[in-house]
């Protein structure tokens, strides 16, 4: 099995590509203000991913887009408080993204696991 | 905005109001917590209401809206399924054009775990790891013992229909061994791929391949994935009498009921659920300003169906761990971008 395959054995794309995350000319050099392109995403991804972030209350600012619809990449615009910086943001919001999804999938064992409903074979 | 109102959607009679949630921190007064698990902890909850072996109805109460269509987008399309993806016609005579006959076997849903089977990139070449082979032989016959006169042709001909059950798997490498509890085969063996008449043939074999339904929509591993809101129907004054009978009939059966409270017939709301939010009740100038439409915002009503290849409570598992790799992918992607940037200064 390739590498890529035992480490994430459900992405859509055999190859996660080269440059996954790029950050788009521009960003302020404090890097409070930045907007990063994410190939091979979309909006799955995109609008959950900024719905997380803007949960940060040191985030002043975040949206995403998807610049033109032939081109498989999204963009994701973050600005945030002296306090903090997009990237740190940017990570934050994956990491909640992640928890999140984790939580879910818990919740859902759990409930399977309760059998409370009804099941019909 | 009142605290019970932040989480409606209001349906008026030309519009739609409060769509967008704006549950973020400083949005409103004393709202000025960041996210925090313990708060999702709280709200979240997951309602099962039926399961069968293709079919899941379940509630996800208490996250965004992004999130749950996330989940139903994976759902659709980036959970790995396996899918006739080559077909080597040898010989068709049939009516049935190659590459319609093709796409038609292409659509034919496949019993096999996705995940006992390798990606296979353009470059590899097929191996009992990557690729699943059918073969399907075909002809069709006159029936010699059909009455002259006979116009039905399943009964005038032999094999005048082909289904799905004729695809024939030919295990290649240990496939015979691996997969002897569970033989790959079409889930349905009545669908119907094309006619013949006597004389036609088709000979061909097909490879099987892992994708996903962003890729081809045979690749999706579901008939339907969606979710609505749950309905809320608030009667703000009472409606009673004949108004009631009326009220009641503004809904789908089983939505509202008349109860008799002292006497008095009154409407009262049993199950909105079932309802449809037709908006029919704001067409009656009797209603007007006695009820309110609503739905819960954080309310999900999902309802899953697989094409029968992966269960569907896994199915939803999965598309939660498809979103938790994407989230694990970018992080790398992420920290190899810091790296790289550090490394260049």
């Amino acid at each position: 099995m390739d590498a890529n395959q035992e480490k994430f054995p459900y992405i859509a794309v055999l190859e996660v590509p080269e440059n996954k995350i790029e950050i788009v000319p521009g960003a302020s050099s404090d890097l409070t203000s930045v907007t990063f392109s994410i190939k091979e995403e979309d909006h799955t991804l995109g609008n959950a991913l900024r719905w997380c972030i803007m949960q940060n209350s040191q985030v002043d600012f975040c949206g995403y887009s998807i610049p033109h619809p032939s081109e498989a990449k999204t963009q994701v615009r973050i600005q945030t408080t002296d306090s903090t910086n997009a990237i740190d943001s940017m990570n934050k919001g994956l990491d909640d993204l992640k928890s999140a999804c984790q939580l879910i999938q818990h919740k859902l064992h759990q409930r399977l696991a309760e059998g409370n409903f009804a099941r019909t074979a | 905005m009142a605290l019970e109102d932040r989480n409606r959607v209001v349906i008026l009679e030309d519009r739609v109001e409060n769509i967008s949630g704006a549950e973020f921190p400083l949005s409103f007064d004393k709202h000025e917590v960041s996210y925090s698990l313990e708060e999702l902890k709280n709200a979240l909850d997951i309602k099962i209401v039926h399961l069968t072996p293709t079919e899941i109805e379940f509630d996800l109460i208490g996250v965004d809206a992004s999130i749950a269509n996330a989940l139903r987008r994976i759902l659709l399309a980036e959970i790995p399924t396996m899918a006739i993806e080559t077909v080597y016609m040898i010989n068709n005579t049939g009516i049935v054009q190659d590459e319609v006959l093709a796409h038609r076997l292409g659509l034919v849903p496949i019993l096999a775990n996705p995940e006992d089977f390798n990606w296979k990139r353009a470059e590899d070449p097929p191996t009992d790891q990557n690729t699943i082979v059918f073969k399907l032989f075909v002809e069709c016959f006159k029936n010699q013992n059909a009455a002259a006169d006979e116009t039905d042709p399943n009964k005038k001909y032999i094999g005048s229909s082909v289904y799905s059950s004729q695809l024939v798997w030919d295990p290649k490498g240990d496939q015979a061994t691996r997969f002897a509890d569970a033989p790959v085969r079409p889930i349905h063996d009545d669908i119907l791929i094309t006619k013949l008449r006597p004389g036609q043939v088709i000979n061909c074999e097909m490879h099987c391949q892992k994708g996903v339904g962003k890729d081809h929509a045979k690749f999706s591993p579901v008939a339907t994935a969606s979710y609505r809101l749950l309905p809320d129907i608030q009667i703000l004054q009472d409606i009673t009498g004949d108004d009631a009978e009326l009220f009641r009939s503004c809904f789908p059966p089983g939505v509202v009921e008349i109860v008799n409270e002292g006497g008095v017939r009154k409407a009262k709301v049993v199950n909105a659920r079932k309802d449809t939010v037709s908006r029919e009740v704001l067409r009656h100038k009797e209603f007007e300003g006695k009820v309110r439409l609503t739905r819960v915002r954080d309310h999900f009503i999902f309802n899953v169906e697989s094409t029968g290849a992966i269960r569907p409570e896994v199915l939803v598992s999965k598309a939660l761990d498809v979103l938790i790799e994407k989230c694990d992918i970018s992080k790398a992607a992420l920290a190899k971008l810091i790296k790289d940037d550090m490394t260049d200064e």
